[in-house]
């Protein structure tokens, strides 16, 4: 975990609320899916932790919605602004568990982290199908990136408006993908639906209200089969099996 | 010149009197790899009971304006993993002060864990929290009323050789007469504020942020309201005082220790910036030779 300083190249709406950041910094940056950075937002007290979608050789790109007043600020900021983070952050997915074929399920900015990890598997030569589910259509961010990849992306809508109208479980059973483990990101309710019902290894994402961010406050602990976790260190990934819905 | 950043405490030499406060760096393993914890005057440890706890449910933490709510909830892995596991590993990498922060739910158990961490050779000071506002029926009751907290303070000494430190609540009417209680317990020193007792709603939700509705405010925001404390304390008690509640630069250092505190404890900014400790002791001897200030020590208490 290192502190450094980012300039924001571009920050840019690409959905309803949700902001496409991009950020450079002045050295390699290392992350994996799934880590997450912790960004300090001038004027406020703690920082704010953000999963990271894609890396740079010398940069990250975040995906993050407005929905306080912490990431209003943010939504502000403009190139050539400068942000301090925290980097790199948890404990990330593990595309070297999947044997062939990975499902990634994604509600929300969950389709976010899961895009970083899309690329590894791909680079790893597995095949990857992604489900993302929004509420409406105009959410719906980062499916054309998937596509680029050459990624199948099956699309839920909770409205309708986009793909299949119902959760991202309706979609998975319409779309019937073949997958030997699966990695789910967004809601908490929606990743409880994914990992009782997926007859597969899988790994979801995990969110809490964090105070460090870096494992020493021990402000997130989750209770899991195993006994008392932090998100923020031990997670935010954890195996299905490890989570108590 | 060079300046002298070491203050001795109940006989001990800290390199310097910055001390990461406990709650707000884990048991310092955690960060081993993000800093030189040798820099550091001390480390307080994580608070330990006698039996592993969970702690509250989450969420945990809410932020305030300068500064932040946690309702943690002394989730700690007992006092048997303090004294074999994680002390004896932090003394292998660190070679400061170790402080051992002991809770309880009744006087017994103080002693208890107190005897246990007396037979640790990795721990250097106990620091006894009678002020945790974050668990029932425990911490805070005993340091809210002089008696309590003086009858703590009598049964940890009587089973301990270690100096300890009582760590005592803001969330009283009258703090010096519970200082001076645990002074006259025998107490060796004095560890002040814990938090204070805070809460915050989400409007949007009509609930409290914490799942637990209340829970401690630290942070810059109380920096005032602690070095008020220490001033008083440390100038009704004899015993050393280590300050601590809002610390976030070097300048809060030279105030802390200016109204009395022999250490300083930073706490909150840990939790926004992991390395606050470090860059705070870094920033000391440039801020002491402007202000023509050669050895800390001589400072201490200096304003009447």
């Amino acid at each position: 975990m290192e502190k450094r300083i980012f300039t924001i190249e571009s920050n840019e709406p690409v959905a309803r609320d949700t902001f496409r950041l991009v950020l450079r910094t002045d050295a390699p940056v290392a992350i994996c899916s799934g880590q997450f950075v912790d960004i300090a937002v001038p004027g406020y007290y703690l920082r704010r932790p953000i999963s990271v979608s894609d890396v740079l050789p010398d940069g990250v790109i975040l995906y993050y919605k407005v929905v306080g007043e912490g990431t209003l600020v943010m939504s502000g900021m403009v190139p050539g602004d400068t942000l301090e983070l925290l980097l790199p952050l948890g404990a990330g997915f593990h595309p070297e568990k999947c044997v062939s074929d990975a499902l990634l399920v994604g509600g929300g900015l969950g389709a976010a982290p899961l895009f970083l990890l899309a690329k590894e598997l791909l680079a790893a030569g597995k095949k990857v199908t992604a489900v993302l589910g929004f509420k409406r259509a105009d959410e719906i961010c980062l499916a054309e990136e998937y596509r680029a990849l050459g990624v199948p992306v099956h699309i839920a809508t909770l409205d309708g408006s986009a793909g299949t109208k119902g959760f991202v479980t309706d979609a998975i059973a319409t779309a019937q993908p073949v997958f030997d483990r699966f990695y789910t990101c967004g809601p908490l309710l929606m990743m409880k639906a994914v990992c009782t019902t997926l007859d597969a290894p899988g790994e979801a994402s995990m969110e809490e209200r964090m105070g460090c961010g870096a494992g020493f406050c021990y402000g997130c602990t989750l209770q899991t089969q195993s006994g008392p976790r932090r998100v923020c260190a031990d997670g935010p990934v954890f195996d299905k099996e490890e989570i108590l819905w | 010149m060079v300046k002298d950043l070491s203050v001795s405490l109940c006989g001990l030499r800290l390199r310097n009197p910055v001390i990461p406060a406990s709650g707000t760096f884990g048991f310092g393993l955690e960060l081993a790899d993000s800093m030189d914890l040798n820099v550091l005057g001390g480390i307080s440890l994580k608070g330990t009971t006698r039996e592993a706890r969970f702690g509250n449910p989450t969420p945990r933490i809410a932020e305030c304006t300068a500064g932040l709510i946690n309702s943690v909830g002394l989730q700690n892995p007992g006092i048997e993993a303090l004294v074999s596991d994680k002390a004896p590993a932090l003394r292998r990498i660190y070679g400061g002060v170790i402080i051992a922060n002991i809770s309880g739910y009744s006087v017994e158990e103080y002693a208890f864990n107190c005897a246990r961490a007396d037979a640790c050779p990795a721990i250097d000071i106990l620091e006894v929290n009678v002020s945790c506002p974050n668990v029932h029926g425990g911490g805070m009751a005993f340091g809210t009323d002089p008696q309590s907290a003086a009858a703590v303070t009598k049964a940890v000494k009587a089973v301990t050789r270690k100096p300890v430190f009582i760590k005592l609540s803001p969330n009283v009417t009258d703090i010096v007469s519970i200082a001076r209680a645990c002074e006259d317990a025998g107490a060796d020193g004095i560890t002040l504020i814990n938090t204070l007792l805070g809460m915050r709603i989400d409007i949007k939700k009509r609930k409290p942020v914490i799942a637990n509705k209340m829970g401690g405010f630290s942070g810059p925001a109380v920096f005032p309201l602690a070095l008020r404390m220490v001033y008083q304390v440390a100038h009704a008690c004899r015993i050393p005082v280590m300050g601590c509640g809002g610390v976030a630069r070097a300048e809060d250092v030279l105030e802390m220790m200016m109204a009395g505190a022999t250490a300083v404890q930073v706490g909150a900014e840990n939790l926004r910036n992991p390395t606050a400790c470090p860059e705070i002791i870094g920033a000391l001897p440039a801020l002491m030779e402007r202000l023509g200030i050669d050895s800390l020590q001589e400072i201490i208490g200096i304003v009447a």
